[in-house]
């Protein structure tokens, strides 16, 4: 026993002082670092969430509480730079506290659907036979319908509000990822390492932990933050509908709605929320895109 | 030609025991197409092989591409399943209630694949991918390291240059004595080297033919050598299995199959084997065309239409590999007596 744990400590020590190699990680976030764009709306996201997360910091006002007296004033007004909106809350403060809600739906469905569909995907597509059959023809079937109409069918058997929206959008995600997850695993599958993995004795499962699962991560993680934005959008739309966040709660896709009625009184405040979904998802789409291409390192 | 016979060559070869006996190993792939992937027609990659491997021996495997060299490889490994046959090892059965099971087997049993890059994982430090199957087998993962550092001093790499690499960061070379540091690991007693050194230029193939020569002494190995280069397999070797359609055509020891080969494939393959005597460079094309597809291989003998000497016997009745336990076995109708081809009586000398 106590030569084996000499041994031991000798092993971590030469792999301690042993030359670092350039991880494909490491590769990718030096790649990254080179990139401005990419790192300007990854600030930018970052900004909004610091924002959103530390909401009563940057806000002056309560989200909540209007006045008769102050209803639609327009941008630049004093006190309200944003104007307010149909019952003279201020616009800032239900922007900065409706990009909670709006966020908390746009990144907490993708990122169920990806531990959820990824799992599926990755076994699928490692497994092949009859277990790939099984889960691809019933992702076939969730398939079938838009996103959107199964979101709308599912939060309409359900009823609307926050925790509904995210097991909708949840739901209507799983099946794009399993798709992603399933064709890269199934690759990955035959590669010789992943045979050398099997001919020395290793179960599927370890096989798929150690070999198949940090090769298929980083176009899954791509793939899944191009959702982001679609999962937003979605998001504001089943509030617009009045399928998601209830008033008076701040979303912006329903503040789109409760404004809708006063675009031609106030065009600018109305159209502000739309402006901010907008951004948001944009910024989630070139952070995805900047990824896709700094995990594009030929090796 | 033949005067001593196959009963007096290589008594050594009597002494050891066969570590690995292979029977009647068969696999059919199905060729999927059409309506609802209805399989219409079966490639016959490997069809009825067997052979015996001895301890401490080295085997070559030789044949065209497509003969079912690595198929059989992969066969011995597990690594697909077989229609037909049994191997067993050391006398056990492979994958049977009583006999070995696979997992056993994979410890006693290990591979180097040709492609040295797609052979190792892209995203694990060299350590790990050669630390991961004594992991797997229960190591502790500090001990499967500590094992890992151990091997890479084996194979002539530094541990402290070289362990914690990526592959994209290694030559061809170094990655290969990795893979064969891999396979090591779970210090199994039969290697199958699959065109492992064929990538390789030829300066780094001899020194990675050499460590192997090394290593196999050290850690008391046998080897099955699969390769297309006829020059490799003679220098390595102690006895060579041809093989031509999934079929064995000829089986022996080293010298004689090189220096007298009884099947007319064999003897064409060796003809068409560079020489590197100018003064006897190869004059004619000893084989021409392409070998037919294995989808419908040939009745009878499989190389008969590509044969010199093909007659209607070997049309009509496919000809038995003899494998006797010492000598070289030959699958050809000439080399039979009564077997009813023309030039069978004269060549045979017993």
């Amino acid at each position: 026993m106590a030569e084996a744990a000499t041994l031991s400590v000798d092993a971590s020590l030469v792999l301690k002082r042993a030359q670092q190699g350039k991880s494909y990680w490491r590769r990718v976030w030096e790649r990254l670092l080179d990139d401005k764009l990419t790192l300007a709306v990854t600030a930018m996201l970052m900004l909004l969430l610091i924002m959103v997360l530390f909401a009563p910091w940057f806000t002056v006002h309560d989200p909540y509480t209007g006045s008769v007296l102050r209803r639609l004033k327009p941008v630049g007004t004093l006190g309200h730079w944003l104007g307010t909106d149909e019952v003279g809350r201020d616009l800032w403060s239900r922007m900065v506290y409706g990009g909670r809600m709006s966020l908390l739906a746009g990144v907490v469905p993708v990122f169920l659907a990806l531990l959820i569909g990824g799992f599926l995907g990755i076994l699928a597509g490692y497994a092949g036979g009859l277990l790939n059959s099984a889960i691809m023809r019933l992702t076939d079937v969730l398939y079938a319908f838009p996103s959107i109409l199964l979101a709308i069918a599912i939060t309409g058997i359900l009823g609307s509000g926050l925790k509904n929206t995210i097991l909708a959008l949840t739901i209507s995600f799983i099946p794009p990822i399993i798709r992603i997850s399933e064709s890269v695993a199934a690759q990955t599958r035959h590669l010789d390492f992943v045979e050398a993995a099997r001919a020395s004795g290793a179960r599927p499962l370890t096989i798929m932990r150690y070999h198949i699962l940090n090769n298929v991560l980083g176009p899954i993680l791509v793939y899944a933050t191009s959702l982001i934005s679609i999962c937003i959008i979605l998001a504001a739309g089943l509030s617009f509908l009045g399928l998601g966040v209830t008033p008076p709660s701040a979303e912006w896709g329903l503040m789109l709605n409760n404004l809708r009625q006063a675009l031609w009184v106030s065009p600018l405040v109305a159209a502000l929320p739309g402006v901010m979904i907008f951004i948001t998802s944009m910024c989630f789409n070139l952070m995805s895109d900047g990824l896709r291409q700094a995990m594009d390192v030929r090796l | 030609m033949n005067e001593g016979g196959p009963g007096g060559v290589e008594a050594r070869d009597a002494v050891s025991a066969p570590i690995l006996a292979v029977e009647n190993l068969t696999k059919h792939f199905p060729v999927k197409g059409g309506l609802f992937r209805r399989s219409n027609a079966v490639v016959q990659a490997v069809d009825d092989v067997s052979f015996l491997v001895r301890k401490g021996e080295t085997l070559g495997i030789v044949g065209e591409s497509g003969c079912g060299k690595s198929t059989t490889a992969r066969l011995l490994m597990h690594l697909i399943a077989s229609d037909r046959g049994h191997i067993r090892f050391a006398g056990r059965l492979v994958g049977a209630a009583h006999g070995l099971s696979r997992r056993n087997l994979h410890r006693q049993m290990q591979m180097v694949f040709q492609d040295s890059y797609a052979s190792l994982n892209p995203r694990l430090p060299v350590a790990m991918s050669i630390a991961f199957g004594p992991f797997v087998h229960g190591l502790a993962k500090s001990q499967a390291q500590q094992r890992a550092m151990q091997l890479l001093q084996a194979v002539g790499l530094d541990p402290l240059l070289f362990a914690n690499r990526y592959p994209h960061e290694l030559s061809g070379g170094q990655r290969q004595r990795i893979n064969i540091a891999r396979a090591l690991a779970l210090e199994p007693r039969i290697v199958i080297l699959d065109e492992a050194v064929s990538a390789l230029d030829k300066s780094v193939e001899a020194q990675v033919l050499n460590l192997l020569a090394d290593l196999k002494a050290e850690f008391d190995l046998t080897y099955i050598f699969i390769s297309h280069d006829l020059n490799v397999v003679r220098y390595i070797s102690d006895r060579v299995m041809v093989m031509y359609l999934g079929k064995v055509v000829e089986i022996g020891p080293v010298n004689q199959i090189y220096r007298n080969p009884q099947h007319p494939y064999t003897q064409a393959l060796l003809t068409a084997m560079p020489s590197m005597d100018p003064r006897r460079r190869t004059l004619r094309a000893p084989l021409s065309g392409d070998p037919p597809n294995p989808i419908s291989p040939p009745s009878g003998c499989r190389f008969r239409t590509r044969c010199p000497f093909a007659e209607k016997v070997c049309e009509a009745v496919p000809p038995q590999l003899l494998a006797g336990a010492q000598a070289a076995a030959v699958a050809c109708h000439m080399r039979f007596p009564g077997s009813g081809h023309s030039r069978a009586a004269n060549t045979v000398s017993h």
